[in-house]
């Protein structure tokens, strides 16, 4: 079970938004966190970001979209720092993604949210220490939900 | 920032996986050199699963970049001096 509760804000690495379960689970994980005090930050490319825009227009449950290229640059460059970060993997570039994040944030936990088709050989490809929340969720999100919620110390 | 459309670049590969365009550059390039994740070259910061290998190729730099929804493509910008001099100096 991951424990997350000592951190007062989390970054949401959002993937290609090609699997229709990415933005409905990324909005799930951004509403859990808000009720436990943690503020849920999005970085994402702008078709993914679009999709959690219009999807929470009153931003009852995020409060921050970050262009993610920018945001890599503003965490090299030390202007934006993060204890925790959910990268949302699907894909080769997504491992890339949570690579990269679990050196950039120096120390910071980076857990992968594995889901669609090949989560088998994509957690094969997580070559860092870490906890994973992965479920086979391609249209349907239920079963990464599921993995959200039995994986995740949600107590508050 | 982080834009590569900005840079006078060619694509040696397309689409592939960070593996594919980390082995083309170790089995065609004679020199290279090992990069953190988050490296600037130009005003690109690299993404990438480490070892990440950006290689020299005479006045060229040689180096993955990655996007969310297209793989990684392994690039090339030529007359990349001052990016080839700070590749050295590491």
């Amino acid at each position: 079970m991951i424990e997350i509760k000592d951190h007062q804000k989390a970054l949401l690495v959002l993937g290609c938004p090609q699997v229709p379960t990415q933005t409905a689970a990324a909005m799930y994980l951004a509403y859990k966190l808000k009720n436990t005090g943690i503020i849920p930050v999005i970085a994402a490319n702008p078709a993914a970001r679009m999709l959690m825009k219009y999807a929470d227009p009153e931003k009852h449950y995020i409060d921050e979209l970050h262009d993610l290229d920018r945001m890599i640059g503003d965490l090299v460059e030390r202007r934006q720092n993060f204890s925790l970060c959910f990268v949302f993997v699907h894909n080769d570039s997504g491992l890339s993604y949570a690579a990269s994040m679990n050196i950039i944030l120096n120390g910071g936990i980076v857990i992968p949210v594995i889901f669609g088709k090949e989560i088998e050989s994509l957690k094969e490809g997580i070559n860092f220490d870490c906890s994973v929340i992965s479920g086979r969720a391609e249209h349907n999100p239920k079963p990464l939900i599921n993995a959200m919620e039995s994986g995740i110390k949600w107590d508050v | 920032m982080g834009c590569l459309e900005k840079l006078p670049y060619e694509v040696i590969q397309r689409n592939s996986s960070f593996k594919e365009a980390r082995e083309y550059v170790e089995k065609n390039i004679k020199e290279y050199y090992e990069v953190p994740p988050g490296y600037k070259i130009f005003d690109v910061y690299i993404i990438g699963v480490p070892p990440i290998k950006v290689g020299i190729d005479g006045d060229s730099v040689i180096f993955p970049y990655t996007k969310p929804c297209h793989g990684t493509f392994l690039v090339r910008v030529k007359e990349a001096h001052d990016e080839i001099k700070r590749l050295r100096k590491k």
